[in-house]
């Protein structure tokens, strides 16, 4: 423990804060001059439902790639959850609490391989996770002809509906999760020393880090995370759905999520306050979007450029940092 | 783990000769074994020359790739490169087939400019390259979709898509070549000649230890830059040749960008530079490409093909990364 | 080595185990499948027969407008949903990703012009394929006072607790395309469906083809409702057929992986007698594979969009079109003004679903049409054609 002093950088006011101020100040201007009103319950609501989703999963993928790795295989995870999930319960309240335990499981089990992969195999992250990936593609697409089994009502009325006012439970239950994460990475050894490995590996290493153990770990939790969120979606859509994953990007998504938020894609920098911002900022995005009626596909070119402009922002900072 | 250490001896003794591309050589072995017991007859040459030739716009793709790899970076964007091209190019052209060449200008040029665009962000901008060219590939699926009202509009000509499709006919011997071998065979030549060159070991250097490449007086930023334009040329080929193997559709690039990079850590490439040749990562993208025919000739059920293929990518590339820790 | 397949192994291994055991839910799929494999978990026997019985059936309705038209109509009353106009119609769409949809949203577009006197708003959310952002897209109308609400869901199954809600919301809702699991909508309006698709293309082919022959099945995607159906109900008739079904491959609708596949296909095979497939997308590739081959290009089904009519009368192919009609993007306006008028509707409203056949083709084929156009668009009468679809 000793030596190593890496906490995550710690900066005021992050700039995806800023960021998203403005965006949602700007929006709300143009959606109120365009006749509109961005702030109502409705839109609220479904903006919050849209980032829990996508959150869980970032929040996974922020420490994986503290650590200096990353993981593309969160959407089938997810995909593969909510079927574990809605199979397993099949409608019935009282296998509630087993199916997401058996979710859970297995989402943790697919962790445990991407994590051995990256570590005991050396595998490149990035392969390692889009062959597993690969393996789960293939078994989702053997095994479901579509949407399956059907999630528990006392969830979906739940996880899936329940709100405190415009906030939904299942943005609670992402706040309670990054939480925790926050917790762990500043607060306990693990979270000090994923940071080490993600700025330095050797020198972790030399200072006693059990890199390997740590990084499998970091692996295991962004998969629960993804699993997590697997649940979630399964009570939103009432059954288990194998393509839910894929088809809301949510590996590419996540990883820019993470990336907006100011964490370093090399590792050892950022944290997972920063993310559930660039998470709040694209739901936004999206939200105001919306309610413009913009079309998809220009969307999708903002999108891309607001990605890049974020991380040029920051890398700009950061040599100002160095400089001074 | 043990037991993992000892398996890949032969390779092992391979590997005291030549160095990377002989693990994707045995890979590429026993698939050909493989598929001369199911199909001897995919091994005559016109069958074989076909399927080289179909296979040129994935080979080159890598070969692109490879050099933003070796040089420590990454391209996401080419997948979405390809397609946009296949788009533009149909547009422009509107089955007018006197456009053909005017607009082979433009798409080659237009590669060349998004590379230079990712290369100038990435490495000016200090924006991470799995960052720009995922932005940029976000950005090119939504404008060539925006811009073409989402379905793709107009036609290529017949002469534009000779180039992926026909062959020269009647060759002795041989058959019949396809065009887009013979493409094939001198942009892979240029490409084994500038891995030769200075700027060959220039960019190897680069990716292999950026700072002490500065320090010996290398301009990192601009090596790292040409790398990415050639990326960018390297896919704009792959989309003529796509174009005209396939004809005009979104789909015609999607999945590449993963393609490619697979193709390359398969031959021997190790991600985050410096190590690997560029004969390795064409011919990770053949051995890519014949699995695929692998499945087809032994009908391994459609579903299932990710799976297959996942667990021979892992395999593949966690016997190369033993050797190396072995080392 | 080993330790790696291990580990991979294991893990499916856990997955696996959660796996339902298979539920046969048909009772034709019990015939010596040759090559067909199993039936889906979808299929369901009544709905079969009954878009087979569909097939033949006479629509009510005006003739030259099938969009209006209806098979066996059942009406329902809706003179609690009557209103005075003009109308905020409001639209949550599962998105614009294939040129069907493009095509069919243009059509929906020219329509609301076309009825613009009586609808003072036209809504339009898209989910871009994302379930979840529906589901959130639909909530989110359900705030902005619509008069009526469309959907076409993204997926069947999982868009089912979001209509509801819509309904409970009170507000009319219609259901087009996809439908849901639930008879809160109003109506709910599509052709005859993906089973009466599936089955005119493959009855087609094992007719025309040689006894016994082989066939090519080329799907574009594992686990897409409406395709499953078409291949559920193809393969009942190939197995009826007797067919030797050589291969059923996913295409992912890309035109290259298509040749290489039916390239590979007709190396293996030598020829192959006759081509399946479940959409049109990429009917151009499979025969332009044959082509380049140089082998004559066997029966085969597309769909109606014109490459693949054009090049069906260009090289007077053995072929036939089924088509999943883009006219019913129209219905759904139609239906929504009539409920908020209190005019009964017929619920289901299942529209026509002609088949371009060689008589008919070319009363279909518009060679000033771009390439990727549905020619069942039913479209022409309708403000801003050709221009607006180009």
């Amino acid at each position: 423990m000793s030596g190593i002093s890496f906490l995550p950088a710690r900066r005021p006011v992050p700039g995806v804060f800023v960021a998203l101020t403005l965006v949602l100040a700007i929006g709300w201007l143009v959606v109120e001059i365009d006749g509109g009103q961005l702030f109502n319950q409705s839109t609220t609501v479904s903006l919050l439902h849209v980032a829990a989703g996508l959150g869980l999963v970032a929040v996974g993928q922020t420490l994986v790639i503290l650590g200096g790795s990353l993981d593309l295989s969160v959407a089938y995870v997810l995909s593969l959850s909510t079927l574990v999930a809605a199979e397993t319960m099949n409608g019935r309240d009282g296998a509630l609490l087993p199916a997401i335990g058996l979710a859970l499981t297995v989402s943790a089990g697919v962790g445990l391989l991407n994590g051995l992969l990256v570590t005991k195999l050396r595998i490149n992250a990035f392969i390692a996770t889009l062959g597993v990936g690969l393996l789960l593609k293939g078994y989702l697409d053997n095994g479901y002809d579509g949407p399956a089994g059907s999630t528990a009502p006392s969830l979906v009325q739940t996880l899936g509906y329940q709100r405190v006012g415009p906030v939904p439970l299942s943005f609670v239950l992402l706040v309670v999760v990054t939480g925790a994460v926050w917790f762990t990475l500043s607060r306990t050894r693990f979270g000090h020393h994923l940071v080490a490995i993600g700025g330095d590996p050797e020198v972790a290493r030399l200072s006693g880090v059990r890199n390997d153990r740590v990084l499998v770990t970091a692996h295991v939790l962004c998969a629960l995370c993804a699993g997590l969120a697997g649940i979630y979606l399964a009570s939103r859509l009432g059954s288990g759905a194998p393509r839910v994953g894929t088809e809301g990007l949510y590996d590419l998504e996540s990883i820019a999520a993470v990336v907006i938020g100011g964490t370093a894609l090399a590792g050892g920098r950022g944290g997972v306050i920063g993310t559930v911002g660039g998470v709040v900022l694209l739901a936004s995005i999206d939200a105001i979007f919306n309610q413009l009626e913009v079309d998809a596909f220009f969307k999708q070119v903002i999108r891309g450029a607001i990605i890049i402009a974020a991380v040029a922002i920051y890398a700009r900072r950061a040599l100002r940092k160095a400089d001074s | 783990m043990q037991t993992v250490q000892r398996a890949p001896m032969p390779l092992r003794i391979l590997r005291s000769r030549a160095g990377g591309v002989l693990p994707i050589l045995a890979i590429l072995a026993v698939l050909l074994v493989l598929v001369a017991v199911r199909q001897p007859d995919f091994l005559a040459p016109p069958s074989l020359l076909s399927f080289l030739g179909r296979s040129a716009p994935i080979i080159l793709l890598a070969a692109g790739q490879y050099f933003v790899i070796v040089s420590g970076e990454f391209d996401l964007s080419v997948g979405s490169l390809v397609t946009a091209q296949v788009v533009v190019a149909a547009r422009l052209i509107d089955s007018d087939p006197s456009r053909t060449w005017p607009v082979v200008a433009v798409l080659l040029v237009g590669g060349a400019f998004v590379g230079l665009v990712n290369g100038l962000v990435t490495t000016r901008l200090r924006v991470p390259s799995f960052i720009t060219t995922l932005g940029m590939f976000l950005i090119l699926v939504g404008a060539v979709y925006l811009w073409s009202d989402g379905a793709p509009k107009g036609g290529l000509s017949e002469e534009f898509r000779r180039f992926g499709r026909r062959a020269f006919e009647d060759v002795p011997v041989l058959g019949r070549v396809p065009y887009a071998l013979v493409v094939l065979l001198v942009v892979a030549a240029l490409a084994v000649l500038l891995m030769r060159s200075d700027f060959g070991r220039t960019l190897v250097a680069v990716g292999d230890n950026p700072r002490t490449a500065e320090l010996s007086g290398v301009p990192v930023w601009r090596t790292r830059t040409i790398a990415f334009v050639l990326s960018g040329l390297a896919a704009a080929v792959a989309a003529i040749l796509l174009g005209g193997y396939s004809g005009v559709s979104f789909q015609a690039g999607a999945g590449l960008e993963f393609g490619a990079i697979t193709a390359v850590v398969l031959g021997g490439v190790a991600l985050g530079g410096g190590r690997g040749s560029v004969v390795g990562a064409m011919l990770g993208a053949l051995t890519l490409e014949l699995l695929f025919t692998l499945m087809n000739f032994y009908g391994v059920s459609g579903a299932l093909r990710s799976t297959v293929q996942g667990a021979i990518i892992l395999i593949a590339v966690a016997v190369s990364g033993l050797r190396f820790s072995s080392r | 080595m080993a330790a790696l397949a291990a580990v991979t192994l294991l893990s499916l291994v856990g997955c696996a185990t959660d796996e339902p055991a298979a539920t046969p839910s048909g009772t034709a799929s019990e015939a010596a499948g040759a090559g067909t494999g199993e039936q889906s978990k979808f299929f369901v026997q009544a709905d079969y027969d009954n878009e087979l019985a569909l097939l033949a059936a006479a629509p009510t309705g005006p003739a030259d407008k099938p969009w209006e038209q209806a098979l066996n109509p059942t009406m329902v009353d809706t003179a609690k949903f009557k209103k005075p106009g003009p109308y905020k119609i409001c639209f949550s769409n599962a998105g614009l990703n294939n040129p069907w949809r493009q095509v069919g949203f243009k059509t929906m577009q020219a329509e609301v012009e076309a009825q613009k006197s009586r609808i003072k708003e036209f809504v339009h959310v898209d989910a871009e394929g994302k379930d979840q952002k529906q589901i959130a897209d639909i909530n989110d109308l359900l705030g902005k006072g619509c008069s009526a609400l469309i959907v076409s869901p993204n997926t069947t199954a999982t868009l089912t607790p979001a209509v509801e809600a819509a309904c409970s919301a009170g507000l009319p809702v219609v259901v087009f395309d996809r439908g849901v699991n639930t008879k809160c909508p109003v109506t709910f309006i599509n052709p005859i469906g993906g089973y009466g698709f599936g089955h005119v293309g493959a009855e087609f082919v094992s007719q025309k083809m040689k006894p016994g022959g082989k066939v090519l099945a080329l799907r574009i995607l594992p686990g897409v409702d409406v395709l499953e159906t078409r291949w559920s109900a193809a393969k009942v008739a190939f197995d009826k057929a007797k067919v030797d079904v050589v291969g059923v491959e996913f295409t992912d609708g890309d035109p290259a992986k298509t040749k290489k596949i039916v390239n590979d296909y007709l190396q293996r095979y030598g020829t192959i007698d006759g081509v399946w497939m479940d959409a049109g997308a990429v009917a151009v590739a499979a025969v332009e594979a044959f082509q380049d081959a140089g082998k004559p290009v066997p029966p085969i089904n597309g769909e109606d969009q014109l490459d693949f009519l054009k090049i069906w009368k260009d090289k007077n192919l053995t072929a036939i079109a089924p088509t999943y009609p883009t006219y019913q993007w129209r219905t759904p306006i139609i239906a929504a003004l009539r409920i908020l008028d209190g005019q009964q509707v017929a619920s289901p409203w299942k529209l026509p679903q002609p088949t371009v056949t060689r008589e008919n083709l070319d009363s279909y084929l518009d060679p000033n049409m771009p390439p990727l156009h549905y020619a069942m668009c039913g479209c022409t009468d309708l403000p801003g054609y050709p221009q607006r679809w180009k």
